[in-house]
């Protein structure tokens, strides 16, 4: 047997250094590090209450929106302020933006490019997708990005920035939007759509939207767009069948208050994938691990815990805790939110494979972009004109209050707890400290973890493409993971 | 033949990654046609290179070891010194040696060293209290100079760090840069006291403020939300922080206060030592944080004078989330006002 370690695994956000066993060309074990700290935590207590506004989404660039949001919510948990339902539409609107944003970038700049690798040289597609997606050069770079900085142009409307703004408020958020703003933000949608209908499926949204069979799928690979030229690929390398998931899914429920009766666009729930059993979400039973963290203490609720570095910690091999749902561990992010609200296309990708992988992962991150860029439409014309898009309320002085949201890539919470008008404890855990968990004291590896014991690697060990591919399917956020 | 290109090595230190997100928004024709349309290749990024594992490894070392020419050493995040001086905090993924090691080195090698973001830039966000990780800037502790690379530190090109501060920076702000010191025409005179571009550290963010009229009168906002000047209750301090913010558009319209909030002053070192950055910190009812270089005397004689001139229009569209009284019209042109 020997170890491999993979490092620096770029193209993801934020460092990751994945240690593999591997036995006659099979991954047996793997280990996940995170190698960065910073201490969030740890400097969020002792701090004036609303002072987490400006701290929490600096935790991270790139879904900089959701920390802000689970911090306002965290903060309207217990200062019991009620959204106008401007105020509801308008962070969604900010929200979905980024969410989308991040889902496109992941496609386009972090994992197709590895397809373009020399590693794949011989095959018959390579050149094709060489020409598109090879990183920086491909063609898809020149669409893409004109695209995306588009796209964000709706954070200029709504947040005023993006990333790190302070628009997002337990009571709504603070910039008003009149006519010419709405008129506005559907100006960027109808570009939006223009690019997502052009190259990227070569249909019209609502189709890819409403994509439920396998079958539909497969008509829609034998057609053009860069989604198309993914399917195919996927078939003919059996993406499906790799990076299985741990069968345990989770959604804290996403884009509340924008439904009828406040329901959120895509529903809240756990979902076992290998029985079919489908429960609510109980928070209660969410603990974290640090028995092999570079963190001292014990498992505990996080409305309980605290964040202290231990680099000597016997065993320890990461800067994440590890997040446990009673007791097991839970794959986050698109495929886990479409399974959970259960769309149709979902439940048929998974029973046809027998779990999540690789394809899943990918295939349902671009149709969700479709089913929230269509929703997004919706909530621009759903504005109140002259109504307020800030609820004024009374922050406590003390109190604990929960903000969960659901994040491009999963659930995110924070576990706020506020004494005279200061944070005495405010934990987070992120989608990928779920995904990217390591073991816990009882040596369950995490989702990761799991998923890429059984890999075959051949005579390639850290240069094997397939653990670049599962690995970056999970679309990791590192600067989340550990804080 | 091809001209050498302006060879760029971006690293991530203890970064959240979003001056790379604020980077990749830039240029009409995406980031990529714009850096190539200055002359500029990445020789490796983070986010954004195929190059992975050993291959980006190789990279670093053929730098390190002085094989591979590099014009400029970008790093974005702070330098992260702990725990107890050891840097484990971050440590390179691969390579088992600390990022402030790889970013002490490869800046030996470097024609230019450029700080993006005010964590690479002062320390930043994780330099706040109790300062976890002992984050620093790379040649400023949070005003101090020193940081990771020392106060004396010179790049091979003559400069110190190049400092583009902000959190997240402007994506101009980083581009333009790197665009004037691939052409050569970024000297230390067109770098301020704190290594940042003058270009936009010679503004103050106040400039510009689509609120200019209410500050002018001081008619303040008092709730999130209001339209009013932000600087007397809701903590702004565009007064007294740099950047030409208020001179561009942020993703394509907005900046800070034109979003509804507070200036947090990211651009200035120690930035992130202040506490209740959403409430404006007064002693007898008078803010404490006042123009720069303004007799405090004078704000006050002003600011009593002006509030006390306030028109009714401004005085109430301050304290609403929406225009309740119109600029007046017409040849009266008092509608609006207090006769």
């Amino acid at each position: 047997m020997s170890r491999v370690v993979v490092g620096p695994f770029n193209r993801v956000e934020g460092d990751l250094e994945v240690h593999l066993d591997v036995e006659d060309g099979v991954v047996v074990s793997a280990e996940v590090s995170v190698p960065l700290y910073r201490g969030f935590e740890q400097i969020l207590v002792g701090r004036p209450l609303e002072d987490a506004l400006v701290m929490a989404p600096r935790i991270c660039g790139i879904c900089s929106v959701s920390q802000s949001i689970a911090a306002a919510r965290a903060i309207a948990g217990f200062a019991g302020v009620e959204m106008p339902p401007n105020g509801a539409l308008a962070p969604a609107l900010a929200h979905a933006a980024e969410n989308v944003a991040d889902h496109l970038t992941h496609f386009h700049l972090f994992f197709m490019p590895d397809f373009a690798r020399k590693a794949y040289a011989g095959a018959p597609w390579h050149a094709a997708i060489a020409e598109r997606f090879t990183a920086i050069s491909g063609t898809t770079t020149a669409e893409f990005l004109p695209a995306r900085a588009r796209l964000l142009e709706i954070m200029g409307a709504i947040a005023g920035k993006w990333p790190h703004s302070l628009a997002f408020r337990a009571g709504g958020t603070t910039r008003s939007l009149d006519l010419g703003d709405v008129v506005r933000l559907k100006a960027i949608l109808a570009d939006v759509r223009a690019f997502a209908e052009g190259p990227l499926f070569g249909h019209r949204l609502e189709a890819i939207a409403e994509l439920s069979t396998l079958a539909d799928l497969d008509a829609v690979a034998a057609g053009p767009g860069d989604f198309a030229a993914f399917l195919r690929l996927a078939d003919t390398l059996r993406l499906a069948e790799v990076g299985r998931g741990p069968g345990l899914v989770m959604s804290f429920g996403a884009y509340p208050g924008v439904g009828p009766a406040g329901a959120p666009l895509f529903s809240a729930g756990v979902l076992d994938v290998s029985t079919g059993e489908r429960s609510d979400l109980a928070i209660e039973r969410i603990g974290e691990d640090p028995s092999r963290s570079w963190l001292a203490g014990e498992a505990g609720p996080p409305g309980r815990a605290t964040t202290e570095p231990d680099v000597e910690r016997e065993g320890a091999y990461s800067w994440a805790k590890a997040p446990r749902y009673g007791g097991r561990t839970v794959e986050v992010g698109a495929c886990a939110r479409q399974l959970v609200d259960g769309a149709p296309l979902a439940q048929a990708l998974v029973a046809a494979a027998g779990g999540t992988g690789v394809a899943q992962r990918v295939i349902l991150r671009l149709v969700e972009t479709a089913r929230v860029l269509v929703a997004m439409e919706r909530w621009v014309d759903a504005f109140a004109r002259g109504g307020s898009f800030c609820a004024e309320g009374t922050l406590p002085t003390d109190g604990s209050g929960v903000g969960l949201v659901e994040a491009a890539r999963g659930s995110l919470g924070h576990w706020a707890t506020v004494r005279g008008g200061r944070i005495v404890r405010w934990q987070i855990i992120a989608p990928t400290t779920w995904n990217f968990s390591p073991r816990d004291g009882a040596g369950r590896p995490g989702p990761l973890e799991q998923a890429l014991e059984g890999l075959v690697v051949g005579d390639d060990g850290a240069r094997s493409t397939m653990v670049q591919h599962v690995v970056r399917s999970f679309d990791p956020c590192m600067v989340c993971t550990a804080h | 033949m091809r001209k050498d290109r302006f060879s760029v090595l971006w690293l991530q230190a203890g970064s959240c990654g979003g001056c790379t997100m604020s980077l990749i928004e830039h240029g009409r024709r995406g980031l990529f046609a714009e850096l190539d349309a200055f002359g500029i290749e990445l020789v490796w990024h983070p986010s954004l290179s195929e190059e992975t594992g050993e291959e980006a490894r190789a990279i670093l070392e053929a730098v390190e070891a002085g094989e591979r020419r590099l014009d400029a050493l970008v790093v974005e995040g702070s330098v992260l010194m702990g725990p107890a001086g050891t840097g484990r905090c971050q440590i390179l993924a691969g390579t088992g040696r600390t990022m402030a090691d790889w970013v002490t080195s490869l800046a030996r090698r470097a024609g230019v060293v450029v700080a993006v973001g005010s964590c690479a830039a002062y320390g930043g966000i994780p330099r706040a209290e109790p300062d976890p990780a002992e984050a620093t800037g790379l040649q400023f502790d949070g005003a101090d100079r020193g940081g990771a690379l020392g106060a004396g530190f010179r790049a091979k090109g003559g400069l110190p760090v190049v400092a583009v501060a902000g959190c997240a920076p402007h994506p101009g702000w980083i581009v333009e840069t790197l665009a004037a010191l691939a052409a050569g025409v970024l000297s230390a005179e067109d770098l301020d006291g704190a290594g940042r571009p003058k270009f936009f550290a010679d503004h103050l963010a106040h400039h510009g403020c689509s609120r200019n009229e209410f500050y002018e009168f001081k008619a303040s906002a008092e709730r999130a939300s209001d339209r009013g000047c932000l600087m007397e209750h809701l903590g702004c301090k565009a007064t007294q922080a740099v950047g030409d913010c208020n001179q561009r558009a942020w993703n394509g319209s907005g900046s800070c206060t034109d979003g509804g909030y507070a200036c947090i002053g990211c651009t200035s070192p120690g930035f992130e030592t202040a506490r209740g950055f959403l409430v404006t910190p007064k002693i007898a009812g008078i803010p404490v944080g006042l123009p720069l270089d303004m007799p405090k005397a004078w704000f006050m004689a002003l600011a009593a004078l002006s509030k006390s001139a306030t028109p009714r229009r401004v005085r109430l569209n301050a304290i609403s989330d929406h225009v309740v009284v119109p600029p007046g019209r017409g040849r009266r042109g008092s509608e609006g006002g207090e006769g």
